[in-house]
């Protein structure tokens, strides 16, 4: 994505999802040698622009149509619509899937299959691990030249002969895969699309792929070896073949693992300075509390010039990426967070959190999205008929400012302005917000708690001022389902992702994306900004979680080793560590530093939708619709793997020991825990809807 | 795996669905490129609406979910009313056809306008309760119960399986619900592997509940009672606290039966009945304490000052009610309780000493044993009763403790054996009949069995007026548009 400004066009022009995915796998300049690699941009061009034009046909946009012919200068194609379109498609058709066309006996495919299963039986235990990952791909792409090729018999008879063998992981995207039984099938099949344009990516050690090698030498089945060639991508790596446990830790994501080379950027984690603040205010509130009170304030002091002192030699240049400046208001915010900071209790293997649960009662229509802001004084609710709903949870209740003409009388240097802006009258202890028209998926404060962001299926994401209680922007662009929407912790931007797999970045004064992270096959589900706002990290139901880098756009680490789509993530505090978790009920813990599998947390019973590192970071918290809350010990993880830092060449996920990582579990009467959120005294916060039985 | 997981529609269904839209001989190949056609398009939405569940967070795919897939395929999506849950589909056969469809009603629009609005639903809120405070469950209301049921019931689960912090460093306040301490021995001495000793030590907040519980249950004012009865009968975290429960009420009944004390003989019997109605507890293993304290309730030969004035029967009625209810709840292979039981009463009664109480008892603990009991053992023995009743009441010796015994056992028997001969008898009821059968009874039972009959009829009637009127409630009027939902 070096240019960003094509990337837009590109994908603002075609909405249909496997346009944008092969488009986008085109420019990427991807290896995919039939299409992409040699061809020169203006045929590239040409090929996008016969694509849009062919979806908004599709479409029945005809205005469109006709407009963009004008643009390109392109012949009128209403006049011959059924022949020369009828060519034009069929011509794509088969461009795009002449990959799997083959002459060669496909009889035997189920024989071809059967010997190189039988060859990694047969292999040395040392490689058989490594080896066994072949089998899959090798599975999908012989199943889909069978049904390109018009073998439907032969097609189905592989699949109910093979399909058991393959890894329980697997059996999802297989029975989409068992769905596509025709040729006019493939087209227009999401997870076809992206097996045809993307390789298959295996890691194997360099012993193991000399036998595969050998293997393939002796028997010439040249089927085989054009699969292997044309669709997947074999990763070779020196070093110890990697054995069952550690090959089946990072498998699992639709396309198979993450490049070796995919990780090696350096990710600037570390927290920036934090910025001098001088607020007399401070002061001058501590002076009044009496005799004790110095000793405390002493501490404080200490505790902002450590802050002050330590230079993170990870953390990015402050000016990396262009933050909005800090405001009066928003200074007094930091150092009030910091001496709430101050109260807190520390949690640790013996000391475990208290947990206060918010439950949602009487909520006829199910609640979607629940979200807490920074400060844990609000939270909102996007319920699916649409609504969003706003909650105080402090004594202070929700007020609406006074309107135009009552504030031009206020006296506008008073001290207490803020307080005086608001209507006093207007005092709820709840706002409904109106004005989605689908299910709400998520929702986000901003940090300074004027302002809401709510994701819904209908495809916009919306601004809401917490002044007003109205809405202030709706931010189109996604034009399909917005699973999850994010403020960075510094304000102004805010990342979204959705079903059409894109995840963009957006100032909140811009009705444009700033960035597109373009990459993942499959739906962005969930979206975590990194601590010091120049990542962020995106989790999707491609089973894999991503890393981009805000200033240039770019996917700087991808994490494999969920087995099912990825709804939740979690940056610790310090911004090193990454967990996840989903539909596969494990959570998994990442070292952003390399990229790499820390641990496995096991447990849960249903999907997984919300984490939560505690304040300083020594317990995860995770929550699912198991109604359960489970706490763990990631402290005892860090330490095991503080002792091995300099192992920077570590490329295989060496997992530490998990024999106990779970500290406690919580059950609810009947609620799903959607929300868990530790507030600055390590007070964990739990919401959810009480489900009647 | 294709074949097992996922079925197609077969061709025959879109002949019936096209049959159904107007069209009528279909040629076979276009209804088979159809059926496979519309099996890959089910099946890529049903795999869309899935995403929609997850995102919903919920277990249960909803027809919004699939609604939302449509929108996202670019496929209209059904307009209308929507039904909440599932219809099931209704099944005909004949003439040789077999279909499945969907039973649509026809709504009166009149009907729908003139109902009556429906309530308002209760505005959504938010409440908060403590989840664990400290890593410890409370035991209150908002939380489940601290151990399940199914748990209860493993006396050797090591302690403080749930929620079990540290604990062992001292620094905890001692005695934190949910908590029972291990005491005395190492749990391992060379390799054999003992039990630990358990000691349920209640908190102080327990025992304070303890106290003002018991006392509540046998004092004086009658609305706390009540409230702590209900609390009995509901709260969740009560398990460790049976014991003492039970404990109570088997010393309680053992003291005021020799005290003749019956309002207090009755209090208990009602905190155990609170204790059963508990659906968080698990009494079993507090049966052998229980038991005898029920039994003696409904047996004992006096339970109170003056049996001539006070009604002692209720008491034998209710407590009678309470074995039965345990028996069918608890009674197993192993502990036998309801044929122990049964053997004990039978007992009482073939013993021509006993007392009329304890007979009384005896009889009333038969009849709340269910049906098959009362027509096994109780029938039978309606004739030797009833001559019994017969000399009592008109024998020379008038005494006034007989005669009430007397007529107690007589009314005991016409009301619970009434129903069940109305059941088990063909009519119609012949006095003289009834007479020969069951002696002195006789007339009066017949009686009752007529009543006992014309009651039954008049229940049937009323049952099923009352479910066509549920049914006439329960189904709110809904609007669907008229749609072809037939699969075969």
């Amino acid at each position: 994505m070096a240019d960003p400004n094509r990337t837009v066009v590109v994908t603002d022009g075609s909405n249909d999802a496997s346009a944008v995915s092969g488009a986008a796998a085109g420019v990427q300049s991807s290896p995919k040698g039939e299409k992409g690699a040699g061809t020169d941009p203006s045929k590239m061009d040409q090929q996008t622009l016969a694509a849009v034009l062919q979806f908004l046909k599709n479409n029945k946009l005809r205005d469109a149509e006709a407009a963009l012919r004008r643009e390109a200068k392109l012949p009128d194609g209403n006049g011959d619509s059924g022949g020369s379109s009828r060519v034009a498609t069929s011509g794509e058709v088969s461009l795009v899937l002449s990959a799997y066309e083959s002459e060669g006996d496909l009889a035997r495919y189920c024989e071809y299959y059967n010997s190189l299963s039988s060859f990694i039986e047969s292999s040395l235990d040392a490689h058989k691990h490594e080896l066994g990952c072949l089998l899959y791909p090798v599975f999908i792409h012989m199943y889909l030249q069978l049904v390109y090729n018009r073998h439907e018999k032969e097609a189905h008879k592989f699949f109910n002969r093979f399909s058991v063998e393959q890894e329980d992981w697997h059996q999802e995207d297989l029975r989409t895969l068992s769905t596509v039984k025709t040729r006019e099938q493939m087209e227009g099949n999401d997870l076809m699309d992206t097996f045809r344009s993307s390789k298959f990516v295996l890691r194997m050690s360099r012993d193991s792929y000399q036998s595969l090698r050998r293997y393939l030498k002796q028997n010439e089945h040249r089927e085989l070896l054009s699969i292997l060639q044309d669709h997947l991508f074999i990763d070779v790596f020196d070093g110890v073949p990697r054995n069952r446990e550690q090959v089946q830790a990072t498998s699992g994501a639709m396309m198979g693992e993450a490049r070796r080379d995919a990780n090696k950027v350096k990710v600037l984690y570390g927290l920036p300075k934090e910025p001098d603040i001088n607020v007399p205010l401070d002061d001058d509130d501590e002076g009044v509390e009496g005799e004790d009170k110095p000793k405390k304030k002493k501490q404080k002091k200490d505790l902002l010039l450590n802050k002050n002192k330590k230079a993170d030699p990870n953390a990015p240049p402050p000016s990396r990426i262009p933050l909005p400046e800090l405001k009066d208001a928003d200074k007094l915010e930091k150092v009030l967070s910091w001496k709430e900071g101050l109260k807190r209790v520390p949690l640790g293997r013996e000391n475990l959190p208290s947990i206060c649960f918010y439950t949602l009662a009487n909520a006829y229509q199910n609640v979607s999205a629940v979200g807490v802001s920074e400060d844990s004084s609000l939270l909102a609710a996007g319920f699916e008929d649409s609504n969003v709903r706003v909650w105080s949870l402090s004594p202070q209740r929700l007020r609406t400012m006074r309107n135009a003409s009552e504030l031009d009388q206020l006296d506008k240097e008073a001290d207490d302005i803020v307080e005086r802006m608001m209507d006093e009258k207007t005092a709820a202890d709840s706002w409904l917000l109106h004005g989605h028209t689908g299910p709400v998926y998520s929702t986000s404060f901003s940090p300074d708690r004027e302002q809401l962001l709510t994701s819904s299926e209908d495809g916009t994401v919306r601004l809401w001022s917490l002044h007003t209680y109205s809405n202030l922007v709706v931010y189109k662009g996604h034009n399909y389902p917005v699973w999850d929407v994010q403020f960075s912790p510094t304000g102004y931007y805010f990342v979204s992702g959705g079903h059409d797999r894109v995840a963009r970045l957006w100032g909140t004064d811009q009705f444009q994306p700033i960035r597109m992270f373009v990459g993942h096959y499959s739906d962005v589900t969930c979206i975590q900004y990194h601590p010091n706002s120049n990542y962020v990290a995106t989790g999707s139901s491609d089973r894999t979680v991503r890393l981009w880098d805000v200033l240039n756009g770019n996917c700087v680490r991808v994490m494999t080793g969920h087995k099912a789509a990825v709804h939740t993530l979690a940056w610790s505090p310090d911004g090193r560590y990454l967990a996840s978790a989903g539909v596969d009920k494990n959570v998994l813990l990442w070292d952003i530093a390399y990229g790499r599998l820390l641990a496995e947390m096991k447990g849960h019973t249903d999907p997984i939708y919300s984490l939560c590192f505690s304040r300083e970071g020594s317990i995860l918290a995770s929550g699912g619709i198991d109604n359960t809350v489970k706490i763990w010990d990631v402290q005892k993880v860090f330490e095991e793997i503080a002792g091995s830092d300099d192992l920077t060449s570590l490329d295989r996920a060496s997992l530490v020991e998990v024999g106990s990582l779970l500290l406690g579990s919580f059950q609810t009467k009947a609620t799903p825990v959607l929300k868990l959120h530790f507030s600055h005294r390590n007070l964990l916060l739990g919401c959810g809807r009480y489900q009647h039985s | 795996m294709s074949d097992r997981v996922l079925p197609d529609v077969t061709a025959e269904s879109i002949k019936v669905i096209a049959e159904s839209a107007g069209i009528g001989q279909l040629p076979d190949e276009a209804a088979a490129a159809l059926a496979e056609d519309a099996t890959y398009r089910l099946k890529q939405i049903t795999q869309e609406a899935v995403k929609f569940m997850h995102h919903g967070k919920r277990r249960k795919l909803s027809t919004a979910d699939f609604d939302n897939a449509l929108k996202l395929k670019n496929v209209e999506p059904l307009y209308g009313f929507h039904a909440e849950e599932h219809i099931p589909f209704r099944f005909a056969s004949g003439g040789g056809r077999e279909l499945h469809f969907y039973e649509e009603k026809e709504v009166e629009l009149g009907d729908i306008i003139n109902a009556p609005l429906p309530r308002i639903p209760l505005d959504v809120n938010l409440k908060a309760h403590w989840l664990a405070i400290e890593g410890v469950q409370p035991s209150i209301p908002e939380n489940p119960p601290p151990v399940p049921k199914e748990d209860q019931h493993a006396a050797d689960r090591p302690p403080g399986v749930t929620a079990k912090p540290s604990g062992k460093d001292g620094t905890k306040p001692a005695g934190k619900p949910g908590k029972a301490e291990v005491k005395g021995l190492p749990s391992e001495v060379a390799g054999v592997k003992l039990k630990p000793v358990l000691t349920h030590e209640l908190s102080v907040e327990q025992q304070l509940y303890y106290r003002e519980i018991t006392e509540a249950c046998v004092g004086s004012c009658e609305s706390r009672r009540a409230e702590a009865l209900q609390s009995l009968a509901t709260d969740p975290g009560l398990h460790q606290m049976i014991p003492r429960f039970s404990t109570f009420v088997c010393e309680g009944v053992r003291v005021n039966v020799v005290q003749s004390n019956l309002a207090l003989l009755i209090y208990l019997m009602r905190m155990v009945k609170a204790l059963m109605d508990n659906t968080t507890l698990h009494l079993e293993k507090y049966l052998h304490e229980v038991i005898p304290a029920v039994a003696t309730c409904i047996l004992s030969k006096q339970l109170c000052q003056r049996p001539d004035v006070d009604n002692h029967w209720a008491l034998r009625d209710f407590a009678a009610r309470l074995m039965g209810n345990m028996c069918r709840n608890f009674s197993s292979n192993i502990n036998n309780i309801q044929s122990r039981m049964t053997k004990t009463y039978t007992k009482i009664l073939h013993d021509e000493q006993s007392h009329l109480a304890t007979r009384y008892g005896a009889l009333a603990g038969l009849a709340e044993m269910g049906h098959d009991v009362v027509k096994s053992l109780l029938i039978p023995k309606l004739k030797e009763e009833g001559e019994k009743v017969k000399m009592l009441m008109e024998g020379p010796v008038h005494n006034s403790v007989d005669k009430t015994a007397a007529e107690h056992i007589r009314a005991l028997l016409l009301k619970h054996c009434a129903p069940v001969l109305a059941k088990i008898r063909p009519g119609p009821d012949n006095q003289e009949q009834y007479k020969t059968d069951f002696g002195h009874l006789g007339p009066l039972l017949c009686a009752h069995v007529v009543k006992a009959r014309q009651q039954q009829q008049q229940q049937q009637l009323q049952a099923t007026t009352t479910t066509a009127a549920a049914a006439s409630v329960v189904q709110r009027p809904t609007l669907q548009i008229p749609q072809v939902r037939v699969l075969a």
